[in-house]
């Protein structure tokens, strides 16, 4: 009768949400809140989930929301956890739960004084590579060669994607993971494992997005998969400054696979494309170094 | 410090409540709807993993797609490892 699954089969994420067809974010949010359970408290700045999360008193999710301003989702999220633990309740998970603009860029300060404090908050960055609810600008989590509104033209973003997992590793943090939604098993741990830690737990999740990154709704969990086997997203973990890759890829696809199947790389030429391989295979030696 | 456990507040803990989004409908945002062929699905729930709505159920050992959500975003047409669901169009009214 019961059919036996890979995550859990309880929901807290409800039908009739606001995203896009074939939002990675929701899937993303659906993952960790089985990973989390219901005694938490979700931080949201201004990102998707702001809108996601739902029109007051409707709701998306079955946790308790704190809307932030869009520089200060950590330091919200400190302040709940500081509320909760004055009060003498010391397992509600507090999880910040930013876009990658509200972390990479506008809310950085707030999140590196949290890291470096040890607050006792999970900070969850959703990175969807834009500013994408505002409709496409480019963030520091935008790589380069992507078009967005703000990098129009053949030539799209001129800098790279900002390195957010070293800035933060360099907090020395009590945990930190990356994760995407084509791995949910592997996603759901990591957050049931970053709940029963103390201190400063980061998660940086890749998220595809439609009409960001323009392709078909129906391949989210495909370029998710590809960012991994490409090694453009390396899914890995580093508890108390133990580094472990979690899904070694033991033959990388060309990263052309994972960049041809998407619109906001349309005109990239061989060059470029050539240039992101460098860089990757660079990475991964570096990876494999450590790993 | 004195820790306010030992002066507990009188209001009582504010619990998540309010009404599921569920309330909202998004079935007819859709062009284009999944269709379950149940003699080749083989229960994998791999639909069911992927579904970015949570609109797919597990009913004992099927999947259900629910149409008054389900948005026809297809990752689960592409997902499914038998090609068990296809893709079809939906008719005006």
């Amino acid at each position: 009768m019961t059919v036996k699954t890979s995550i859990p089969q309880d929901e807290k994420l409800s039908a009739g949400h606001l995203a896009c067809q074939g939002c990675g974010a929701t899937l993303a949010m659906r993952y960790a809140l089985k990973g989390l359970g219901t005694d938490t408290v979700l931080v949201i700045p201004a990102c998707c989930w702001t809108i996601l999360a739902g029109p007051a008193p409707l709701m998306s999710v079955g946790v308790n929301v704190v809307h932030s301003p869009f520089a200060c989702a950590a330091a919200t999220a400190t302040g709940v956890s500081h509320g909760l633990r004055a009060r003498g309740n010391e397992k509600t998970a507090v999880v910040a739960w930013a876009g990658d603009g509200g972390t990479f860029d506008i809310g950085i300060q707030a999140l590196s004084g949290a890291a470096d404090r040890d607050e006792d908050i999970i900070y969850v960055c959703y990175d969807n590579e834009a500013y994408m609810n505002t409709g496409i600008q480019r963030s520091g989590g935008t790589p380069a060669g992507a078009w967005t509104m703000t990098t129009p033209g053949a030539a799209g973003a001129e800098r790279p994607k900002k390195d957010l997992d070293a800035i933060i590793e360099a907090h020395h943090p009590r945990y930190m993971a990356t994760a995407t939604p084509a791995y949910p098993e592997d996603m759901v741990r990591k957050f049931k494992k970053a709940r029963d830690i103390k201190g400063f737990r980061f998660i940086h999740i890749l998220s595809p997005c439609p009409p960001g990154w323009k392709y078909e709704s129906d391949e989210t969990v495909m370029l998710s998969r590809l960012a991994v086997q490409t090694g453009m997203f390396p899914i890995y973990e580093v508890e108390e400054g133990r580094f472990k890759l979690n899904v070694p890829v033991a033959k990388r696809k060309p990263v052309a696979e994972f960049l041809r199947r998407q619109g906001r790389f349309r005109t990239m030429g061989e060059p470029e494309v050539a240039a992101i391989q460098a860089r990757v295979d660079a990475a991964w030696d570096a990876l494999n170094k450590r790993a | 410090m004195p820790r306010l456990t030992e002066d507990p507040l009188k209001t009582p803990l504010i619990i998540a409540g309010g009404k599921p989004m569920s309330a909202n409908k998004t079935g007819n945002w859709r062009s284009a709807r999944p269709v379950i062929h149940e003699e080749k699905c083989t229960g994998c729930m791999i639909c069911w993993k992927f579904c970015p709505e949570a609109c797919v159920t597990i009913e004992g050992e099927l999947p259900k797609i629910h149409m008054d959500w389900c948005k026809g975003c297809a990752v689960c047409v592409q997902e499914c490892p038998v090609d068990a669901i296809t893709l079809e169009n939906e008719e005006a009214p």
